[in-house]
């Protein structure tokens, strides 16, 4: 039998050779604002255990190397990733001295390279099985409840960023529920506003190209700008306006994060609308008036479905990016997972940074996951031709 | 009836359709014929107001077609439009229930409905029903375009360039189903066309457009024999005259006494099939069968050559 190699393999076999040889597995810090000491995998845990996990991400890595079957690169990728996820939470009881509380242990370097590595592998696995929308969104399920699990059993707990959570549990999921609503409301307020602006810039000609510059120049401003533009503005609102201190209005905090975000979100809705509303076949808007169908019946039954991929795929753009640029609202004392990263960055903690930093990208990575396998479901069902 | 009075439609200063009227009677197939640009689709639009003339009148049953909200009077209009404009999202069932929905029929009915027109133009309903338009073949396609059409029942038919993308065969069969069930409904079919000769063999009149102007409305027969200018003359095709003027009849009206040798061909087909059996065979003359199969008499070369003549 002729051996052979696979092309994303030799690269995924490379990073994990430098990951795992090369590169510090675990940091080791004094105290939590101190420069840290780097450990190998060997250095950082039992050497039996040691051993063990580097001789699984040997294996794991020819077999990405080699042509082999999804099967066995499902297997080994999931097993590394396992394995990765509870030993580096062992990596943080074994470094710690008994009873120091001030010591902190935190990912390095080389297990994030190795997280992506295998990651990766997953990935083209799944891709290569070519899952069913439902099944990604599956797949997604169980990694979630896997690192819920890990999470509750409390094998992360010697690691720095959860002795960080530890210290701030409250205003954690306080702030997570405020990054999520601003996210969340952001775009609903985008798409209530968004969908009909959108339909009127495709059924008024002169609308459109004057709409959607006006919102083009708004995403180029820089979010800090933005902010700064809308203090004055809703400043003058929460003294002027009647009631509108009481509602929360004021020149900085939650009010201009989510106004900002509102517009930042105005384009892709608007645009995506748009494309999507002009995508719809010419016979098709033909046969609706031919046959009777008002305005309205037109608009609901016909243009609105066909476009309503694309339009999906406008709201996933700004899920997407509202999740992240959420965080820069804590800024402004608009709260969110931006707190963290900031308090952060102010104190050169990094544990912090990271506590704000992993749920965004996370929470991001899920929305894309959950709304690609909406897009690809809706798109399926309402297949778009025109032959 | 449709009385077609003083029709005019001007975009901007063009005029696209100049001053047409014409009668089409009740149960009629009435093709509007010219080449690409001629303002037939501009025209056959105004009948069910998708385009709003500039001036004109035109009547259905003597009743202005204005005297209706646009989309109204749309649903009571059969409209087959050029290619076949299904909608994507909808399966075929769907597709062929769109004026009876919107009409509010109960789902029984529409059921009923649905199911009936599948069968005449020979789709399963089961198999095909639930299937969406893209997963059919082009004639499959056009022929859901038709039921769609038909669905509510009209008694006027609006078709533009219905079997233009068709091939060939497909597009033979398509003409013969539906003049077959025009004859079983009754209804007025007006259709648009750019090639003569199917304006010749569906049409019992034809209307020949040129830029706009409605420049002869007569029998096919009548156009073929006196072309009212040079350009309708162009449009039938001088050498191909002989040929349509003999599609036009069927070989049981061109039957002599006496008998023939060989292949008997059916009383049914048109003189021209039978013109064109005889020369290729090289023979005289071709015996000729009824419906029952019984011997009707002989078609001769001698005898259609005297019919393809130009009318005196
Ligand atoms: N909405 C419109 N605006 C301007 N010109 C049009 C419009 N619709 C049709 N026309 C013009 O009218 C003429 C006739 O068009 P049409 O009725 O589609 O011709 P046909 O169906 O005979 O090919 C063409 O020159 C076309 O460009
Ligand atoms: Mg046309």
């Amino acid at each position: 039998m002729q051996i052979r190699f696979d092309k994303l393999g030799v690269v995924i076999a490379a990073i994990v050779a430098y990951a795992a040889f090369a590169a510090p597995f675990a940091t080791f810090r004094a105290n939590r604002i101190v420069p840290g000491q780097a450990r190998s995998i060997l250095e950082a845990l039992p050497t039996a255990t040691g051993t063990l996990l580097l001789a699984i991400i040997v294996a794991a890595a020819l077999v990405a190397l080699f042509r082999t079957p999804l099967v066995l690169r499902l297997v080994a990728s999931v097993v590394v990733l396992a394995a990765l996820a509870l030993l580096i939470g062992a990596a943080g009881t074994f470094l710690t001295p008994a009873g120091n509380t001030l010591a902190r242990v935190s990912p390095a370097s080389g297990f994030w390279i190795l997280i992506f590595a295998f990651t990766l592998l997953l990935a083209d696995v799944l891709t290569r099985l070519n899952l069913s929308p439902l099944a990604r969104v599956g797949v997604l399920v169980v990694a979630a409840l896997a690192i819920g699990l890990l999470l509750i059993s409390g094998s992360w707990d010697n690691l720095s960023i959860l002795k960080e959570y530890a210290n701030r549990a409250d205003s954690f999921w306080a702030e997570g529920s405020k990054h999520v609503t601003l996210a969340l409301g952001s775009l609903a307020a985008a798409v209530i506003v968004g969908l009909p602006l959108g339909i009127l810039c495709h059924r008024v000609e002169r609308l459109h190209a004057g709409v959607l510059n006006v919102l083009n120049i708004i995403q180029t401003i820089p979010s800090i700008a933005l902010f700064g533009l809308l203090i004055a503005p809703l400043g003058w609102v929460a003294t002027h306006v009647p009631g509108a201190a009481a509602l929360g209005i004021r020149g900085i905090g939650t009010a201009p994060a989510f106004v900002a975000l509102f517009l930042y979100s105005l384009l892709p809705v608007v645009a995506n609308t748009v494309v999507g509303l002009a995508g719809v076949p010419r016979a098709a808007n033909d046969a609706a008036r031919g046959m009777g169908m008002t305005d309205r019946q037109r608009l609901f039954g016909v243009e609105f479905p066909l476009a309503f991929p694309v339009i999906l795929t406008g709201i996933r753009i700004v899920l997407v990016q509202n999740i992240g640029l959420a965080t820069i609202a804590a800024l402004i004392g608009g709260g969110g997972f931006g707190v963290f990263v900031f308090q952060g960055v102010g104190q050169t903690a990094m544990d912090l940074v990271l506590l704000g930093a992993v749920p965004t990208v996370a929470l991001a990575f899920a929305a894309a996951i959950v709304l690609d396998a909406v897009i690809e479901m809706t798109a399926t069902k309402r297949r778009v031709e025109t032959a | 009836m449709i009385e077609i009075e003083g029709i005019t439609k001007r975009y901007d200063s063009t005029t696209v359709v100049d001053d047409v009227s014409m009668v089409i009677e009740p149960r009629t197939v009435c093709v509007i014929v010219g080449t690409s640009g001629s303002g037939k689709t501009t025209l056959l639009r105004m009948i069910n107001r998708l385009v709003e003339p500039t001036a004109g009148v035109i009547k259905l049953d003597g009743a202005d077609n204005r005297s209706l909200p646009g989309y109204e009077l749309r649903r009571s209009i059969g409209y087959a439009i050029q290619g076949h404009g299904l909608f994507p999202h909808r399966t075929v069932a769907q597709n062929i229930a769109t004026v009876p929905v919107l009409l509010g029929w109960d789902k029984a009915r529409i059921k009923a409905r649905v199911d009936e027109l599948m069968t005449l133009y020979q789709l399963d309903p089961d198999a095909f029903g639930p299937r969406y338009p893209h997963e059919l073949s082009g004639g499959q396609q056009q022929r859901v375009g038709v039921a769609r059409a038909l669905a509510a029942e009209p008694n006027v038919l609006l078709m533009d360039e219905p079997f233009g993308a068709l091939d060939p065969i497909i597009r033979n069969k398509a003409q013969e189903d539906l003049l077959a069930i025009q004859k079983r409904f009754g209804t007025t079919i007006i259709l648009v066309t750019h090639d003569m000769e199917e304006a010749v063999h569906m049409g019992d009149k034809i209307a020949v457009m040129d830029a706009g102007k409605l420049v002869q409305y007569a029998k096919p027969a009548e156009i073929l024999a006196n072309p009212a200018s040079a350009f309708v003359g162009t449009l039938v095709g001088a050498s191909e005259r002989p040929f349509r003027l003999l599609s036009l009849g069927r070989v049981r009206d061109a039957v002599e006494d006496g008998s023939a040798e060989g292949e008997a061909i059916s009383g049914d087909a048109s003189q021209r099939d039978a013109l064109a059996e005889l020369l290729w065979s090289g023979r005289p003359a071709l015996p000729v069968k009824g419906a029952d199969g019984k011997p009707l008499g002989r078609v001769t070369v001698d005898g259609l050559v005297k019919r393809a003549a130009r009318p005196a």
